[in-house]
């Protein structure tokens, strides 16, 4: 969590510079998610998600050399310059891939569920998506398959309030979105998804259904988009935005939540700071090598539009 | 068994014996779409398959085309090689976010990392008043795009190689078939093998205009041929079954031999395949054009589904013969045509 946190502070931080020169989705202050479920998966899962994929990537383990030249759109980036912050990728450790179409990627992933069904794989699949997707076609189209031929994938749910600017309230004729599609037979459970301890909790009982056969689940974690929809600033006082969020979001920081409960259990403020202060120059590195890598070179430009 | 015998089949026949000897073969090819396993197995080009492979890698789908496809792209990346079917061409506009936005981009926007090896098979429509919403023919739509091959197989022998070869591709491939094609039978090997992309045929040689025709439209131009030769006019027939990627070198070698150029296409012509290729030949065979270049599309109009109206919309035997009277210089022999009897009966 650490990580993506200081990372995305770092890129809003070198934005300004105009070395990343591409649209950025920052994950700030939903950290939580993505490492809780990421933390509950096992080698061999397939995962998809979204623009809003930094957090995704690197809690799974994605490198963070990789990520920070892709953002540069350099040689080394983990889609070789091609694709940027909103196509990220990382099938060495389960990221098939992040698409910039909201909803796009849930029947991808619930396609790769059925390739794992035919296969006899053990793998479980994991999709990835904001609420803005529960307003799309195929979302329920790939629930209504993924439940009549039981596949093993887990919807994972990431409400983070915002549809760009429009809340859920302002798109949907009920809230629970969770529940929405009950109808159908999907089994949902929403809890918050700031508390990364409990995000891994319900993610493991989760997986474990998924993965015993149980057909599809969905996990709605609600946490709080800190962040413009697009760009590297914080537009928390933003006029679009409920009176009182900001200071709950705050509250529920999950990197101060996780703090407090390492703290309570012993760690102490100097180990952390140390951890930052690692993490920081983990990340000097990480930069240093995305400035020094190469631009694709011309001749890339056709390369890769067919296989 | 010699690979040089061949056999008598029909289009369709050969499409279900193909996939039967791929899904044999390789258990990762998993044929999905509506209705590939029910009693009509979409024009019966699946038909068997279910009982032979069953319903895990047949799989019926939901009428949920957006994602279906969606499915059919995981599953390609998950490691199965589907072949999406859908008895209209029609139907792939519901699919478009799909197609166009993440398989034809899949392999780029990766990096090159990753490749979606997957097959999508489409039936266009004609005759029988198929309408508005069931007789499109949308291959110019995918080679705007880049990253989805598109092939127009003609013959039984095109299927049969280029489904193979579709199948064994790690790219996405969009086979668009004909419905009129379907019980035309013709020369297949009796040896199953993958037909390379990137093929034109010359379908008749001849030595006054080249006309361009695919998939049905050979069977229209051949139809113009026979009578055109008793007139002593001699045509080219060029096709290219393969638009992308597409060989334009048969096609200009044509057009520089003839002087003379008319391009037909099953779909309308403006930014149609026939746009493209005029351009093609306008680019490098300018010099030896003796007359100007003519396209040959659907009337820009909605299909309509009242006979003579019909007939009015579609390219033809015909149509074509009176361009090619035209671009000679020659008056049409009035009263000598004889229309051929409707070559199709409903219902499809």
């Amino acid at each position: 969590m650490l990580r993506i946190r200081l990372s995305e502070q770092r890129i809003s931080r070198l934005y300004p510079t105009d070395k990343i020169q591409s649209p950025i989705h920052l994950s700030t202050g939903q950290e939580a998610v993505s490492v809780g479920v990421c933390q509950a998966l096992r080698k061999g899962d397939h995962v998809y998600g979204t623009y809003r994929g930094h957090g995704l990537y690197l809690a799974l383990g994605g490198g963070l050399k990789g990520f920070f030249a892709e953002m540069f759109a350099k040689t080394h980036g983990c889609s070789h310059g091609k694709g940027g912050s909103m196509h990220l990728v990382a099938p060495e450790v389960g990221l098939m891939g992040c698409s910039a179409i909201v909803a796009s990627m849930i029947p991808v992933a619930t396609g790769d569920a059925l390739a794992a069904s035919i296969q006899g794989s053990s793998r479980v699949i994991v999709a990835f998506f904001g609420d803005g997707a529960v307003d799309a076609g195929v979302f329920y189209e790939s629930v209504n398959f993924a439940l009549l031929k039981k596949l093993p994938i887990l919807f994972v749910l990431e409400n983070n309030g915002y549809a760009v600017h429009s809340k859920v309230a302002e798109r949907h004729s009920r809230t629970d979105l969770h529940r929405v599609l009950a109808g159908v037979g999907l089994r949902g459970r929403r809890l918050e998804g700031n508390d990364v301890r409990q995000v891994y909790g319900a993610a493991q009982e989760a997986l474990r259904s998924v993965r015993q056969g149980a057909g599809p689940l969905l996990l709605e974690l609600t946490t709080y988009r800190w962040q413009e929809h697009v760009g590297p600033q914080s537009d928390i006082d933003g006029s679009y935005r409920r009176p009182g969020e900001k200071a709950r979001a705050l509250r529920r920081d999950p990197l101060g939540i996780c703090r407090h409960a390492l703290l309570e259990r012993g760690a102490t403020s100097r180990r952390l700071d140390a951890l930052c202060a690692r993490t920081e120059s983990e990340i000097d590195r990480a930069v240093a090598f995305a400035e020094k890598s190469p631009f694709p070179g011309v001749g890339q430009l056709l390369r890769g539009v067919y296989r | 068994m010699n690979s040089s015998r061949r056999r008598l089949m029909s289009y369709g026949e050969t499409i279900r014996q193909t996939l039967h000897h791929a899904m044999d073969r390789d258990p990762s090819v998993l044929v999905m779409g509506i209705g590939v396993d029910d009693h009509k197995a979409v024009f019966g080009s699946t038909l068997g398959l279910s009982k032979d492979f069953g319903t895990r890698r047949v799989i019926d789908t939901p009428i949920s085309e957006a994602a279906m496809t969606g499915v059919a792209i995981g599953a390609a990346v998950g490691g199965m090689r589907p072949v999406h079917v859908h008895m209209r061409c029609d139907f792939l506009y519901l699919a478009m976010d799909q197609l166009m936005n993440l398989a034809a981009k899949w392999s780029y926007m990766f990096g090159g990392r990753m490749s979606v090896p997957l097959v999508v098979r489409c039936v266009i429509g004609r005759s029988w008043g198929q309408g508005a919403q069931h007789s499109q023919s949308l291959q110019s739509f995918f080679m705007h795009v880049p990253g989805i091959k598109v092939v127009m197989p003609t013959t039984s022998a095109d299927v049969q190689g280029l489904l193979l070869a579709a199948i064994a591709d790690p790219n996405p491939v969009l086979v668009i078939e004909h419905r009129l094609l379907y019980g035309i039978q013709g020369m297949v090997p009796s040896v199953f093998r993958a037909a390379p992309f990137g093929q034109t045929h010359v379908r008749r040689t001849g030595k006054d205009v080249t006309v361009v025709a695919n998939s049905y439209l050979v069977v229209e131009a051949l139809k113009a041929a026979e009578f055109l030769s008793r007139h002593g006019i001699d045509i080219e027939i060029v096709d290219p079954v393969s638009l992308v990627p597409l060989n334009a070198g048969p096609i200009v070698e044509s057009v520089r031999k003839t002087g003379r150029a008319l391009v037909t296409d099953t779909s309308w012509v403006s930014c149609g395949t026939s746009a493209e290729i005029a351009a093609l030949i306008a680019e490098k065979a300018w010099d030896r054009l003796r007359v100007p270049l003519r396209r040959l599309g659907n009337a820009p109009a909605t299909c309509p589904v009242s006979q003579p109206l019909e007939k009015a919309f579609y390219p033809d035997a015909w149509k074509i013969t009176r361009n090619v009277f035209e671009m000679m210089g020659r008056k049409f022999p009035e009263g000598k045509w004889k229309d051929d009897d409707i070559q199709f009966k409903g219902p499809f």
